[in-house]
């Protein structure tokens, strides 16, 4: 009754719309064509049942109405409100205490302000919300504003169903930005694969994309040529299905075993007996301290067991269990196949072409990723090294304690970033003081430690232990055992994008390109400068420089303060890159020993050489075991090991007279 | 004109009997023979100093006397150690496994008990199968061999490439700290088959020794104590006689040792590989005290440590590095057990838990810098006070009167 | 007379520079001889060829009866085929007993197992004792070597070469730092090496080189220049250019 009542005003309503939305604006907003809708679909509105909205929001995105868009937003959005009264829809602004600012959707004119609880709100779920926002796509695709365009791409990239295809064919053409452009058809074209309606216009799709790198073509691509493993009896596989390949069991790709399982998941063969199965069988069925026809006590022998559970099928007390001839001809009697979900073979066959032709190219690719990643990691390698290349290198001083310089520039670091907040500006001052502070340490060292064992490397070794020990300790109770953040200015976050497969973060370029120039500094400085000079003098005959007017208890506590100098910078840049903990320098000191060790003592390219051939095999080893960083950098020190009886003397070694004893 | 080993060696002496003496007196004061006195934990502490004491002979041997500061004999203590741990772990969840089996109502096959225990110890590490290298773990007898073969193969298979291609001096150390972090991170892995950073646990447990640990403990220190004087006679002979004199040859010039006609690295290799089974066996008496071992013991700074031990009791003299270290352990567990009151300077207070690494730091630094010979050198100090070596010149005025050599007799 | 070591042709070349350019030379199995030359002739860089410490880069060093190849072979076989080598620098072990620097010198087995197990029979401490004797060391036996004076601890690694009774004996500047007395006594413990095995010194000295009183060779730039008796060589142009210049 109430129905037909209301449908009668409804179709009065509609046909009066114009004349009444004319002279009374409001509060009758009956009459506008979009409420007519709603009302139309009031009940499927109000049930709010993901399964039957989909109708109603079809109406409403397909109505051309121009109010259309606004209600699915506010509908999406909750804001859609209904009056008890008289079933009518409204939109709401603001919920102030007990009233309810309400709008009219037909012209977006306030009503006014209304309590409450007149009012009900229409709440769709998330399921529902996600049908609202997908049709919304529609609009938001030809949007004026383009962040709001290239939102609705995204939505569709993620969750894109084959009715949107047609609306977003036809955004493309009227597409004014061009980036937004050429990203709708490329989407079209990945949703073509995926919807297109003929297989012809799928294969098109499919085949614009060969030698393209991007995980979503791959994304694409991936379920077509997806398979699934199946049996079927006879001994070809049934015509419906898209085969991809038949298996033989107890070939490479099949074992007897995996065939007969497949068997058994599709009720095809019998199950066999496991030994769980067959032990509780024997169990449920013990009987005055045997078991079908074993004693209990000799059932510690699988034969003993095997030949009980005979004694008991032959009693009819468990089911028979498949026998090795029943196995065999089960797997005889059957065809072992993998199958396309995608049942177009034409399409399949396409799909595999392009993603090979897509696979080289990510091979590449991923070869040339990998090279940039060894190559940052040489160059962390060799920022920890360097300033072991100067003290271990040039003056033949072992320094344990190098580590705990690297760890004492990245807590410099780390200081000077909480007086400092800027974090741009904190790196440009932590940089130079991490250099005084490591500089004042090492020359420290140098004259109350190091300058009384030149002739006693192994006791320096010792010795600078010990004060490797106390700093990490001394570290640990200034600053505690957990990590501390070093954070990089915002212009150094983020990575530069190559392609989908080859990225760089700008950390690493950072720490590559500081790399690059403390390795010209190096050079500058030996080669070029009178301390570089004097330090060569010093190293090669103290006694000679001496009497030539150097003072090399000079010259060797500057070059001494300069390699420990350069590993506090190094600091700041490895703090940046990893944690800076107490334990920081300690990772990286075996490892930079070898790198100079493995160059070659007393020469910086030999340093670059064993870092870079360090940091590439490291990777190349990850490469092959990518779960195991941990065995990586075993066999990594192992192949060092190795490496170390054909050279050992490093790479670029000094030969003659002056590299003996 | 020959006299007998032990007689030429009088401070091997005095060791013995201090060692016998110490050992005795534990025993009287323990709980399970003696009056209480003191505790078993801190006998399993004494035992265990005792072991570290043996394996810093082994570290005196190999560089004290043959001049190769390794970085890498705690990684052979600590692999003695996973040996016997393997044994202890195994025999023991077998026991178990085979009570809990026992109430099952029909026995379990070899197989199923094989699993049963392979998921009791491998749980943790999410697998229930043995490795291969757990293949001799059910046998005693095989495992006991594996404490001495697998360590000493490690040593001569790296001492051979090492030596071979004569990397000497801050090299090989840095070359053997190497091998030590190889070691230390493949035992990290789960994949090493060694229960990962988890370790082996339970090696206090003897299987089928129902005695208590206080029992259990002063057994330990016994075995320890003897493995210790026996390790002391052995080092001792070892570097008497002309194989000491090559050795300490090879240490102070090794090219002249060479034109002598000794095949330096075969000397260096049978030291190397010696000593590292040295190290092993303390480490498999060590870590049935210790109860546990995980890959943090194979970590290349225990191996430093153990060579600041030796710097500290006085390198090259085999009391130094059993003086070294006995006292630098003990005094470490002292601070660092929290025993040592904390000092209070106001503002600060110095909690010795935290400051004892510093303290060590920088105490090792002074000796390195002020007293290279390290506590042994005391004993030189006093030793010259009451016979003063006066190289082989008389005693007397008189030609003929007494020798420096004879008058040592 | 065979030869007891014959190099030929060898070359060795550290870093573009040839410190021994082609260089031929043999001794027989008892003589004496000096080799002279101003430095960086190659003296020392060819006992460290022989001896097995460098290793040349092309020619032949053959060796004894067998004519083994000298090359092929560790230092340690090489002094065990019966060369000895006495080095510029006094170097003996200096923190040992003149009686222990001895006795590991003596001609015993050399591996270690063997070395482990051995102890000095009466023999090995009769023939030390009489070494000592030789080398004016008898008195100081007990005292360690690193104690002794530069001139003793010379004569102590004389002694030590005695000791391993070497066919050939490869003495470098045997004289420097002594005192004239000293000499006096060196020459007469080469020269009664000499007797019974090969002897090749190594010295500036002309005076010493002429109390030796044996055949002379002459180095330059890594090859011979001129080789015979001392006076025979001194009257050489030739020589005479290099050690005066040109």
């Amino acid at each position: 009754m109430n129905r037909i009542l209301r449908a009668a005003l409804m179709l009065l309503a509609v046909s009066a719309m114009p004349l009444v939305a004319q002279t009374t604006p409001t509060p009758s907003p009956i009459q506008a064509p979009i409420q007519a809708l709603l009302q139309e679909h009031r009940e499927t509105i109000e049930k709010s049942s993901r399964r039957s909205i989909q109708p109603a929001i079809d109406a409403i995105r397909d109505s051309g109405l121009p109010a259309a868009k606004l209600v699915l937003e506010k509908w999406g959005a909750r804001d859609m409100w209904q009056r008890k009264s008289d079933g009518l829809f409204f939109y709401v602004e603001e919920v102030a205490g007990s009233d309810l600012t309400l709008f009219d959707f037909a012209d977006s004119t306030q009503i006014g302000n209304l309590p409450k609880s007149d009012f009900k709100q229409i709440k769709p779920n998330s399921g529902i919300q996600g049908l609202i926002a997908l049709s919304l796509v529609k609009f938001q695709l030809s949007d004026p504003d383009p962040a709001r365009r290239g939102a609705a791409l995204d939505a569709l990239a993620r969750i894109g169903e084959a009715a949107q295809l047609p609306a977003l064919r036809a955004s493309i053409d009227s597409e004014p930005d061009p980036a937004l452009k050429s990203r709708k058809q490329r989407l079209e074209r990945l949703m073509t694969i995926r919807f297109g309606e003929t297989d012809a216009e799928r294969i098109a799709a499919i085949r614009h994309f060969a030698g393209d790198l991007g995980v979503d073509v791959r994304g694409a691509l991936n379920p077509i040529t997806a398979t699934t493993r199946r049996a079927a009896p006879g001994s070809v596989p049934p015509q419906d299905m898209n085969v991809a390949r038949i298996l033989r069991p107890g070939g490479e790709a099949l074992s007897r075993t995996e065939a007969y399982d497949l068997l058994i998941a599709a009720g095809l063969a019998p199950a066999r007996l496991t030994i769980a199965d067959q032990r509780a069988a024997l169990i449920a069925n013990i009987n005055a301290g045997s078991s079908g026809g074993v004693a209990v006590s000799a059932l510690d022998d699988p034969a003993a067991r095997d030949r009980a559970y005979a004694g008991l099928v032959v009693a009819g007390l468990a089911p028979a269990a498949a026998t090795g001839t029943e196995i065999d001809a089960a797997l005889a009697a059957h065809v072992f196949f993998d199958t396309f979900a995608e049942p177009a073979r034409p399409v399949t066959d396409a799909a595999q072409e392009t993603l090979r032709s897509i696979e080289l190219k990510v091979g590449i690719n991923q070869s040339l990723d990998l090279a940039l990643d060894a190559l940052s990691l040489a160059s962390i390698y060799f920022l920890a090294a360097i300033g072991l290349a100067i003290t271990f290198g040039v003056m033949g001083v072992i320094n344990m304690a190098h580590g705990e310089f690297i760890m004492m520039g990245a807590y410099t670091g780390y200081v000077v970033q909480q007086v400092i907040p800027d974090y741009t500006l904190s790196l440009i001052v932590a940089i130079p003081c991490a250099f005084a502070v490591t500089f004042a340490a090492g020359v420290a060292m140098e004259r109350l430690v190091i300058r009384w064992l030149y002739a006693r490397p192994l006791e320096t070794l010792l010795a600078t232990f010990g004060i490797s020990i106390a700093l990490q300790q001394l570290a640990k109770n200034i600053f505690g055992t957990q990590a501390r953040p070093l954070t990089s200015p915002a212009w150094l976050d983020g990575q530069m994008v190559i392609n989908d497969v080859v990225s760089i973060s700008y950390i690493r370029i950072a720490i590559f390109v500081l790399a690059l120039i403390f390795l010209g500094f190096f050079l500058f400085l030996m080669k070029k400068t009178r301390l570089g000079l004097e330090t060569r003098a010093v190293t090669q005959n103290p006694k000679m420089a001496a009497s030539m007017g150097i003072n090399p208890d000079r010259v060797n506590m500057l070059t001494f303060g300069l390699g420990s100098g350069i590993a506090g910078i190094a600091g700041v840049a490895i703090g940046l890159y990893a944690k800076v903990t107490s334990e920081l320098g300690a990772d990286y000191i075996v490892q930079s020993f070898m790198t100079v060790v493995v160059g070659g003592v007393g020469n910086i390219w030999g340093t670059l050489l064993g870092a870079t051939m360090i940091g590439f095999l490291q990777k190349g080893i990850e490469w092959f075991n990518p779960s195991n960083t941990l065995a990586a950098q075993t066999y990594m020190i192992v192949f060092i090991i190795i490496f170390i009886q054909f050279r050992p003397r490093g790479i670029i070694a000094l030969k003659g007279r002056a590299a003996g004893d | 004109m020959r006299q007998s080993f032990i007689f030429r060696n009088p401070s091997l002496l005095i060791f013995l009997a201090c060692l016998a003496g110490f050992t005795l007196a534990i025993t009287l004061l323990s709980h399970a023979y003696g009056s209480a006195f003191i505790s078993t934990s801190f006998v399993k502490t004494l035992g265990k100093t005792l072991c570290l004491c043996l394996v810093a002979i082994a570290m005196d041997l190999v560089w004290g006397y043959c001049g190769i500061l390794s970085l890498g004999h705690f990684a052979f203590f600590g692999l003695g150690g996973y040996m016997i741990g393997m044994w202890l772990m195994y025999a023991r969840t077998e026991l178990i496994i085979v009570q809990s089996l026992a109430n099952a109502p029909i026995p379990a096959t070899p197989q199923e008990l094989r699993d049963a225990i392979g998921t009791q110890i491998f749980g943790v590490v999410g697998s229930a199968d043995f490795p291969a290298i757990w293949m001799f773990a059910h046998s005693f007898w095989a495992q006991m061999a594996l404490v001495v073969l697998v360590p000493g193969l490690l040593a001569l298979v790296f001492g051979w490439l090492a030596f071979r291609s004569r990397v000497t001096g801050v090299y090989l150390s840095i070359l053997t700290q190497a091998m030590t972090l190889a070691l230390s991170l493949y035992l990290f892995q789960n994949e090493s088959g060694l229960r990962g950073n988890n370790g082996l646990s339970g090696l206090q447990n003897l299987p089928g020794v129902t005695a208590s640990q206080d029992f259990i403990s002063i057994w330990f220190l016994w075995a320890s104590a003897l493995a210790l004087g026996l390790g002391y006679l052995l080092a001792a002979w070892v570097v008497s006689g002309k194989f000491g004199s090559v050795v300490r040859g090879i240490r102070d010039d090794e090219a002249r040792v060479r034109f002598l006609g000794y095949s330096v690295e075969g000397y260096k290799l049978f030291i190397f590989t010696l000593t590292a089974i040295i190290a092993a066996i303390a480490g498999a008496l060590y870590y049935p005290q210790a109860g546990i071992i995980n890959p943090g013991e194979v970590a290349p700074i225990a191996s430093i440590y153990l060579a600041v031990w030796v710097a500290i009791g006085g390198r090259g003299r085999l009391y130094g590095a059993v003086i070294g270290a006995a006292l630098v352990s003990l005094v470490s567990t002292w601070f660092t057990g929290g025993l040592v009151p904390s000092i209070r300077l106001g503002f600060y207070t110095i909690d010795w838990v935290d400051w004892w690494l510093v303290l060590l730091g920088l105490s090792f630094v002074l000796v390195t810098l002020f007293a290279p010979k390290g506590i042994g050198g005391l004993v030189d100090l006093i030793a010259g006070r009451l016979v003063p070596n006066r190289h082989g010149a008389d005693y007397g005025p008189d030609t003929g009167s007494l020798q420096e050599s004879e008058g040592r007799e | 007379m065979s030869n007891l070591l014959e190099v030929s042709g060898v070359s060795v070349t550290f870093d573009g520079f040839r410190a021994i350019n082609n260089l031929s030379f043999q001794i027989g199995s008892a003589e004496m001889r000096a080799i002279i030359g101003p430095n960086g002739a190659g003296k020392t860089t060819f006992m460290d060829i022989v001896t097995g410490k460098t290793r040349p880069d092309s020619g032949k060093v053959l060796w004894g009866e067998k004519t083994q190849n000298l090359l092929k072979m560790s230092e340690a076989r090489i002094a065990q085929a019966g060369i000895g080598r006495k080095f510029q620098r006094p170097t003996v072990f200096e923190d040992q007993s003149v009686r222990d620097n001895l006795m590991m010198a003596l001609q015993n087995p050399r591996a270690p197992v063997p070395v482990l197990f051995w102890r000095p029979a009466r023999k090995d401490s009769t023939r030390v004792e009489a070494l000592a004797e030789q080398i004016g060391l008898a008195d100081a036996l007990a005292r360690k070597s690193g104690e002794l004076s530069h001139g003793q601890k010379q004569w102590l690694e004389i002694g030590m070469l005695l000791a391993q009774e070497p066919r050939l004996l490869l003495v470098d500047e045997p004289a420097a730092g002594m005192t004239l007395a000293e000499r006096e006594h060196t020459t007469d413990l080469l020269k009664e090496a000499a007797k019974s095995r090969a002897v090749v010194v190594v010295e500036h000295d002309m005076e010493f080189v002429r109390r030796l009183e044996c055949k002379v060779t002459v180095l330059h730039e890594g090859s011979v220049l001129a080789e015979g008796s001392l006076d025979h060589v001194t009257a050489n142009q030739e020589v005479i250019d290099v050690y005066l210049g040109r």
